[in-house]
């Protein structure tokens, strides 16, 4: 099993009845209620919680972005993995991931992206994402194109690192004169690429056709069963057998030393009164031209109003069905063995806490980890022969087909 | 002049490979209606009006309605050239000299830019509360921010007239309907949103008489875009209805019909 370490790093301190008066805790809420002070101890307890993730026994640490919203800090996910490129010495750095959509130069992030995988000595994980309906907005990226642009990103980047320069590029949203960028990474045949998501069908099938893992964000296990079905399917029709170590999964999971505090502390999941992303708002989410078709009908209900968020739901009924896992690590062991059981990932991620649980409590939770639920998790993944792409030396893709690993390493 | 109701009749013509449909009513001299961002109702008191008087097409732009989506198509002068090929090619429409060609919103943009590609083709050019021209106080209104309902609702300066047309609720066909429009405007007009910054330097070349109709109480393009076509087009000149928001011709059809036909004959 690989098991990672993640924080949305929550932006807690602002003034959640200003959020509740504006309406939406999105793109449009102003920034005005960013206190900088807050921001500099946050962005620095954090960084804190990495180094004792990786002190405690975690394989990854997992970081990610977002944009114009107190849900998570972190703007740009690869500034975070140039300085744990740095800092840490072990754990495999796991970028879940860059929006490739919302970039005008994607031979920039392939550059950025070879840099943190030298400086870190090869543990650089690159995932790619689409990045939220609401940032299409604060980027000024057409909402319409994300998937178009996405694809050739991620075809122009895997070239970057994979093909020797100088070429030209000449694609719909990508035209680039002269490709060769000096700075290549150090893992050959190039980093892996993981690919989360939570709910479009069309991002699973891209991913089980590239042979890439997917990572499903904190759904539901029926739900995640439905997707090993689809990406096994697309998987066998695409020439690779799928299974486990193609399948992540990150779980909203909270320890501590009673019950009671945990369950307290994991309401905290909760901490912006809606679905993980924030209080949503239903038009900014879901702009025109970037949610799936086949959800169209569900959308523009959202968007007036008459239905609920489809991607949104309550905190007992989370607990209930282990999308959100809460207890000390004696109660929470045999609520991961069922979720390894029935949806066999060999990727995971720990999203330890959120929202205004305090910097002790966030420590107590990641040592609490490593040092009773990582081991048993290890022990349950033998058993059930959940071996991660690097235990089972999976190949990086379809294209690529064998294990990456540092240049003069092989 | 016929006082029964006018009949439609529906075509589909294949332009640029895309099906593109065209609703067809009325005799007369050729009249063609390019509709709004929000795509059109099929009918429209608006549209009858003029039927009584002239041959009038609407044709629905590609992607919008029950127009097929082009793939490749992804700017509004690629829009205006489509319309320039249909009207071309249909038999109604093929002397231009003939023409008038009246522009609702969005579809006066476009028809603008029609304007600017064949300065001296058209008889008579009606642009109502066009968009297409940057302004330079206020904003156009930006529909990426606000739902389907209250994007159509601030086009209204009656509301009344947004529950007769569409009903209090709209049913869900509708709104998705208005997605996808509006799916198609994001495809096309995106960035910059809702103007084309060359289109001032070039209306200075168009002969074609031009009346520029704005509603009052438009929320959606400012009144100063009107002016800006006004002075930009050489001979134009602008008439501001009263009780009328974006919509003109959904909030104030038998007025805007009467500016249309008494400018068209003339």
């Amino acid at each position: 099993m690989h098991l990672m370490y993640f924080t949305e790093q929550p932006m807690s301190a602002y003034d959640a009845q200003e959020g509740l008066k504006f309406g939406a805790t999105a793109l449009m809420f102003s920034n005005r209620h960013f206190d900088p002070v807050a921001g500099s101890r946050l962005y620095n307890e954090y960084l804190e919680h990495y180094r004792l993730a990786e002190a405690a026994g975690f394989d990854g640490i997992m970081l990610n972005e977002h944009h114009n919203a107190p849900f998570c800090m972190q703007a740009k996910c690869n500034i975070f993995a140039s300085i744990l490129a740095a800092m840490t010495k072990r754990v495999k750095i796991v970028l879940l991931g860059n929006p490739l959509p919302l970039a005008d130069n994607p031979v920039r992030l392939a550059e950025e992206l070879a840099m943190i995988d030298m400086i870190s000595g090869g543990r650089l994980v690159s995932g790619f994402v689409r990045g939220g309906g609401q940032e299409q907005l604060a980027a000024g990226v057409n909402p319409a194109f994300n998937r178009e642009r996405f694809e050739e990103a991620h075809e122009l980047i895997v070239k970057a690192w994979t093909q020797t320069g100088p070429f030209r590029f000449e694609g719909t949203h990508y035209q680039h004169r002269v490709v060769n960028p000096w700075a290549v990474p150090l893992q050959k045949p190039h980093p892996r690429v993981w690919i989360p998501g939570v709910l479009s069908k069309e991002t699973i099938v891209w991913a089980a056709q590239k042979g890439y893992p997917y990572i499903a964000l904190s759904t539901e296990i029926e739900a995640t069963k439905k997707i090993w079905e689809l990406y096994d399917k697309v998987a066998a029709d695409a020439g690779h057998a799928g299974g486990p170590e193609f399948r992540g999964y990150l779980q909203r999971c909270h320890v501590a030393e009673t019950e009671e505090k945990a369950l307290a502390n994991a309401r905290q999941f909760m901490w912006m009164q809606g679905e993980f992303t924030g209080l949503a708002h239903p038009v900014w989410s879901s702009p025109s031209g970037y949610f799936s078709p086949s959800y169209r009908a569900a959308f523009v209900e959202y968007a007036v109003g008459r239905r609920s968020n489809p991607r949104g739901a309550a905190f007992e009924d989370q607990l209930q069905n282990q999308q959100i896992v809460a207890g000390t690590p004696k109660t929470v062991i045999p609520k991961l063995r069922r979720l390894l059981e029935e949806t066999r990932p060999s990727i995971m991620g720990f999203w330890a806490s959120d929202g205004f649980v305090s910097n002790e409590d966030t420590r107590t939770c990641i040592r609490l980890l490593g040092e009773e639920v990582l081991p048993a998790l290890r022990e349950i993944g033998k058993e059930l022969g959940l071996w991660s792409p690097f235990e089972a030396n999976a190949p990086v893709s379809r294209a690529f087909p064998e294990p990456a690993r540092p240049a003069g390493a092989r | 002049m016929s006082t029964s109701p006018p009949v439609w009749t529906s075509e589909t013509a294949s332009i640029a490979g895309a099906a593109v449909h065209v609703a067809r009513a009325g005799d007369g001299d050729p009249l063609v209606v390019l509709h709004h961002d929000i795509g059109t109702p099929e009918r429209l008191p608006f549209y009858d009006a003029l039927a009584r008087d002239f041959t009038v097409l609407v044709p629905s732009h590609p992607g919008y309605d029950k127009s097929e989506r082009p793939a490749w198509l992804r700017n509004v002068r690629d829009l205006a050239v489509v319309h320039q090929w249909l009207l071309a090619s249909h038999d109604v429409t093929r002397d231009p000299g003939r023409v008038t060609l009246v522009g609702l919103g969005f579809g006066g943009w476009i028809a603008a830019e029609m304007a600017t590609m064949a300065p001296r083709a058209f008889r008579r050019l009606v642009l109502v509360g066009a968009m297409g021209i940057k302004p330079e106080r206020g904003e156009i209104a930006d529909q990426a921010l606000v739902s389907y309902i209250d994007y159509v609702r601030r086009g209204f300066a009656d509301q009344q007239a947004f529950d007769r047309i569409f009903g209090a609720e709209p049913p869900t066909a509708m709104l998705e309907q208005w997605d996808l429009n509006r799916e198609m405007t994001f495809r096309i007009a995106w960035k910059p949103y809702m103007y084309n910054p060359s289109l001032p330097h070039l209306l200075g070349g168009v002969a074609t008489p031009t009346l520029v109709v704005w509603g009052r109480e438009d929320r959606i393009v400012p009144l100063e875009c009107g002016e800006r076509f006004a002075k930009a087009l050489p001979q134009a000149r602008l008439t501001v209805v009263d009780g009328a928001g974006h919509w003109v011709e959904m909030d104030k059809p038998d007025e805007l019909a009467r500016l249309v036909g008494g400018f068209a004959c003339t």
